[in-house]
């Protein structure tokens, strides 16, 4: 046997993982395992606890999307007690849950990914990072953080609390939006828009094209994907159904209620982390590189894929041409990049959409609820894919027993085959450098995980 | 000369390293003073070497640590002690490397009965058995950070608010050691407070206050004194930030859950109130999970397996 590489932390990332790739006597990889380092247990102790304190708990499992699991769960406590949602909560929680997404993928785009791009793959970690992006290119930089900081501080303002969030309550959401904090709302929103379309224009002119190479090679696999739609399949991240796509395109659409129909999750002696793959394709679970069973993808590339159109007019064209160079389904994982700039122009127009309605200033935003036994099952599109709360509630509306599917746990396959395909492309005869290592980590930070 | 930090985050989900981003334009302009030399959110510094091919666990030496994060299994241990070995001052930041935070909310069940469960459930494949190999073995339990290594600076909140995090860097960056006051969350909140009033139970949170959504916060009356259960009396107060903000999660119309631990660092969040309500006539065993005051401080032994959860009307 060759020898052993250890890399760990995986960085840039949000969560603790490692790699490790074994060598063989010939210095090629023998192979290239991901460990997914982290339990917690959020499903033991939200057990005996009542069921709408839950939804100010779960957030706790993510400090990038506490907003995913506070919406997902507060659906899934709604359906367990059978509260009615008075409409304007629903409609500032979507608002809400928008805004957060546009956060997200500035926060990963440009922060997290974009120094491998903007600095090079090659370039000394020292300077490989936001960071030395800051000292290389300070006017870019500080727009950067401005912007991100603007939709930080919109959500803040208006709702309290924007890491690990409290507004969102059974029944609604716990407070009105004043007609002033709309009016300042859309101007913010506007600005993220101009940005939003900033950064697509740009990473089509300046970084994809220098980067073709690796977009069409590092980390691809052949995959299904998961992603949620409305009824005609147009993309939706706050509710509708869950759409599993094979990879030939053709696809199942499912109530969330349903989903232990549709996906189960497989455990590897490797990772704490459980592996989720599509139970209803009855193919079972393998993550071998040439004939995969089971595997599906989510996250924005998935999301991409799976819906049939965009409503919001700019990130409409913007996946008309995707679509145009990279087919339905694309596969290639460094795509993620591209399609979550596309999803970042649809949430800053989402967002906007849903406050140009002066209706979202309704003054009854929450209803009064009553705990009682029940089952309820809860999902949104977190930024790192479906994300699904499930919860039984006892007669005085404790849980009894959660289940949840956490976004990144879907891409935990795929990751796991990225880091797998691109170990065997990029080492050979041994020669092994930092560059190299930095490229199979690319293709995790596709994921975003 | 720019001060050296390292940063680490170990039983955690992110959110203080969210909170350091949330800085925004003042992070901006602190980092021509600081010298970040690992940091694995946002830089690529690795602790077996840059091709991961050492045995030993190496961070650079630093004048600053944050730590974030309790500690849950034998890589947080390593990674704790060898931050605390190479950071001349360790900040320990945020309410889980304070207090054990949410993820301390395990301590209440045996590893055992974790695993029983999480591999059991519905959507899991039927069978599994526990995964162990190559990945960090659990300890017994969820520690802060101070049960394990010394701890210099207490940073708790969760997440911290970024004033605080600027404020403790420039004041180690002068020289002196920062201090969060030893206030409460009442201390802090403008809510009307007519003292004692007529309320003998507790509710929980499946009604809408009273208030007027058109008025300012200074003008709700207190959620306590509505006979909600509000754990600001029992809470530190900083969440709100360096200036003169409502509570945040009382801005939102919403209880406080005490996400800044206790207001001093070993007070006791679940015995502090009991006794706060019981001083005050309110019926305590109208609160349906007690356990669940404890939700950001667990660790230190507050919170234990087999205890099970008091229930309405149990004794």
């Amino acid at each position: 046997m060759g020898k052993t590489i250890n890399i760990q932390p995986l960085s840039r990332i949000e969560g603790h993982a490692s790699i490790k790739i074994q060598l063989d006597d010939d210095g090629g990889v023998a192979s290239a395992s991901t460990h997914f380092n982290s339990i917690r247990g959020f499903e033991k102790y939200v057990q005996g606890k009542p069921a709408e304190e839950v939804t100010r708990i779960v957030t706790r499992i993510c400090g990038i999307c506490p907003w995913h699991h506070h919406l997902s769960s507060t659906k899934a406590v709604d359906s367990c007690f059978g509260a009615e949602v008075a409409p304007v909560g629903h409609v500032l929680r979507e608002c809400m849950q928008n805004m957060a997404h546009i956060n997200d993928k500035i926060l990963h785009f440009y922060f997290l990914a974009a120094p491998d791009f903007v600095m090079g793959p090659d370039a000394d970690y020292k300077v490989r990072n936001v960071i030395g992006i800051a000292q290389a290119a300070p006017d870019l930089a500080k727009q950067v953080i401005k912007m991100r900081q603007l939709g930080q501080m919109m959500m803040e303002k208006f709702a309290g609390k924007v890491i690990h969030p409290i507004a969102a309550v059974p029944g609604g959401f716990s407070k009105p939006m004043s007609d002033s904090q709309r009016k300042e709302l859309i101007e913010n929103t506007k600005e993220l828009l101009e940005f939003a379309k900033f950064s697509m224009a740009h990473a089509k002119e300046n970084i994809f094209p220098n980067y073709l190479e690796e977009v069409t090679t590092l980390g691809s696999i052949t995959t299904g994907f998961i992603g949620t739609v409305e009824d005609d399949g147009a993309l939706n991240f706050y509710d509708g159904k869950i759409r599993l796509m094979k990879p030939d395109g053709t696809f199942q659409d499912f109530e969330d209620i349903d989903y232990l129909d549709y996906i189960g999750e497989h455990v590897q002696e490797n990772s704490y982390g459980k592996f989720p793959y599509a139970k209803s394709w009855d193919e079972g679970f393998s993550m071998d590189l040439a004939a995969p069973k089971g595997i599906y993808r989510s996250n924005c590339l998935a999301r991409i894929n799976a819906c049939e159109y965009i409503s919001t007019p700019l990130a409409q064209a913007e996946l008309e041409e995707f679509r145009k160079s990279f087919g339905r389904p694309a596969q290639h994982t460094l795509l993620y990049h591209w399609a979550r700039l596309i999803e970042l122009v649809y949430a800053c127009e989402k967002t906007l959409e849903l406050l140009m309605d002066p209706g979202i200033c309704g003054k009854e935003t929450r209803f009064d609820f009553t705990p009682k036994a029940g089952r309820g099952v809860g999902h949104v599109e977190a930024p790192r894919g479906t994300l699904i709360h499930d919860y039984t509630t006892d007669e005085n509306g404790l849980i009894e027993k959660a289940n949840m599917i956490v976004g990144t746990t879907h891409n935990l396959a795929p990751i796991s085959m990225s880091v797998e395909q691109s170990a065997r492309m990029l080492i050979k005869d041994g020669k092994v450098d930092e560059t190299i290592l930095n490229k199979v980590e690319m293709s995790v930070r596709a994921y975003d995980p | 000369m720019p001060v050296k930090v390292a940063s680490e985050w170990l039983n955690s989900c992110s959110g203080c390293e969210i909170a350091i981003l949330n800085l925004g334009e003042t992070l901006l302009d602190l980092l021509p003073q600081l010298d970040f030399v690992h940091i694995p959110v946002l830089m690529d510094h690795k602790h077996y070497g840059q091709l991961g091919d050492k045995k030993e666990i190496d961070i650079p030496k630093a004048t600053v640590g944050l730590l974030s994060g309790g500690i849950r299994n034998e890589e947080h241990l390593e990674v704790a002690h060898e931050m605390r070995k190479k950071c001349d001052i360790l900040i320990a930041l945020g309410t889980c490397a304070t207090h054990g935070g949410i993820p301390a909310l395990i301590n209440s069940y045996t590893n055992q009965e974790l695993m029983d469960d999480y591999y059991t459930t519905d959507s899991t494949d039927p069978g599994a058995t526990v995964p162990t190999k190559g990945i960090p073995p659990l300890l017994d339990r969820c520690y802060a950070l101070d049960e394990h290594i010394d701890v210099d600076i207490y940073l708790p909140g969760c997440p911290p608010h970024p004033d605080q995090i600027a404020a403790a860097i420039l004041a180690l960056l002068s020289g002196q050691t920062p201090e969060l006051p030893f206030k409460s969350v009442c201390d802090t909140c403008p809510t009307i407070r007519k003292g004692k009033g007529s309320i003998s139970t507790i509710k929980r949170f499946t009604t809408r206050p009273d208030f007027d959504p058109d008025q300012p916060i200074d003008q709700m009356r207190c959620l306590l004194e509505q006979g909600y259960l509000c754990a600001g009396p029992v809470t530190r107060a900083g969440c709100a930030g360096d200036n003169g903000e409502a509570p945040r999660c009382l801005s939102a119309r919403v209880p406080c859950r005490g996400c800044y631990g206790p207001v001093r660092q070993e007070g006791n969040q679940l015995l502090d109130m009991l006794n706060a309500l019981a001083s005050n006539g309110i019926d305590i065993d109208t609160i349906p999970d007690r356990d669940n005051l404890l939700r950001f401080s667990g660790a230190h032994n507050r919170l234990v397996p087999h205890r099970a959860p008091k229930t309405i009307g149990e004794k």
